[in-house]
């Protein structure tokens, strides 16, 4: 009698689930642990090619009215475009450089034909020259805006399609030159 | 008089924690979805740069990453002082990006190869020497997409 009603106790006895937190919250505090949130940004850029002869890059002309020379030495100074300049106005010269809106004669004759130059020191400070560089693309990106805007009514972003960004960008092209670095200044 | 008498009778109803699990579980999910696993120590400090003009890299697999600055203090006996190149998890140099490169790209699926990126995470104190041998090193090895990791930059300059 009495060990028949222990028997079908034990039949009705569910699993205990209690410790299902327990478990679940150990699972959690792992993941915290060994994850990191940190998501990837930074700014993108495309490489030219490498060749071999860099005689191709020395006979190409260009009119000293199309080039926006930016110097950063090792001394973390700027020049452009032969003055010293501060990195707070670069933005506001690239962007005069490419557009020329008042047409002067110093400037770039046209956006496709404006080409910035970079050229560093192998001592130059990382930080420096990525604060330069994004000068120079947010300079690009600005007129980029100011195109869509007034083509399409809307900022140059995910709101136009993959043509429309093409066609901002075949008016104004994203020329940045980078020339080898000068052995100067390293550590 | 009789609604009132009854009042003695239910004491103290527990809340119930049946749910608890689930939430937990639920917690627990979006920490797996929304992270990533740490793939590789870092051995050398790495404090990147602020910028403004950031693209966000997609998909993670399709991205290899190449860290420099100066090795953490438990490698400064062994590896000096000097800015150094972590590639994977091992101390490296210029030469050896192709090989790396080769080794990430084999795990890529072959349509997917033209999309991948070289991330760098280079110390914003380095000096622009060490990076430059590592973009003319990407360039020779064909790599010409790469990203300089930045963390957003909240203020005006």
């Amino acid at each position: 009698m009495l060990n028949k009603k222990s028997s079908k106790d034990r039949l009705k006895s569910e699993i205990n689930a209690g410790s299902m937190a327990d478990i679940a919250f150990l699972l959690l505090i792992f993941f915290l642990v060994t994850t990191t949130i940190d998501v990837d940004k930074g700014i993108s850029i495309k490489l030219p090619p490498w060749s071999e002869d860099d005689v191709q890059a020395e006979t190409l002309k260009l009119k000293t009215r199309n080039v926006f020379s930016v110097l950063v030495n090792a001394n973390n100074q700027m020049l452009v475009r032969g003055e010293l300049a501060d990195v707070a106005n670069v933005r506001e010269r690239a962007k005069e450089f490419i557009a020329n809106p008042s047409k002067r004669d110093d400037l770039s004759e046209s956006p496709r034909s404006a080409i910035i130059s970079l050229k560093n020191d192998r001592g130059t400070n990382y930080k420096t020259y990525l604060m330069v560089y994004n000068e120079l693309k947010a300079a690009y990106s600005e007129l980029w805006d100011d195109k869509a805007q007034a083509k399409f009514g809307k900022p140059y972003g995910d709101d136009l399609t993959d043509a429309q960004k093409k066609q901002v960008r075949d008016e104004i092209p994203f020329i940045l030159s980078e020339a080898e670095p000068t052995a100067f200044g390293e550590e | 008089m009789g609604k009132f008498s009854k009042k003695g009778g239910k004491a103290d109803p527990e809340v119930s924690t049946a749910s608890l699990p689930d939430i937990i579980f639920m917690l627990l999910f979006f920490f797996m979805v929304t992270t990533v696993m740490r793939t590789s120590e870092l051995m050398v400090s790495v404090s990147v740069p602020e910028a403004t003009e950031l693209t966000k890299l997609e998909k993670k697999s399709l991205v290899n990453y190449i860290y420099i600055g100066r090795p953490m203090e438990r490698y400064e006996s062994e590896f000096g002082t000097a800015p150094r190149i972590q590639l994977g998890n091992k101390f490296g140099t210029d030469k050896d990006i192709p090989l790396f490169l080769e080794a990430h790209r084999a795990k890529v699926s072959e349509r997917e190869r033209g999309l991948i990126y070289s991330s760098i995470r280079a110390d914003g104190e380095v000096t622009m020497g060490i990076v430059s041998d590592i973009k003319t090193a990407l360039r020779k090895a064909g790599q010409l997409k790469i990203n300089y990791s930045a963390r957003a930059r909240a203020k005006d300059l």
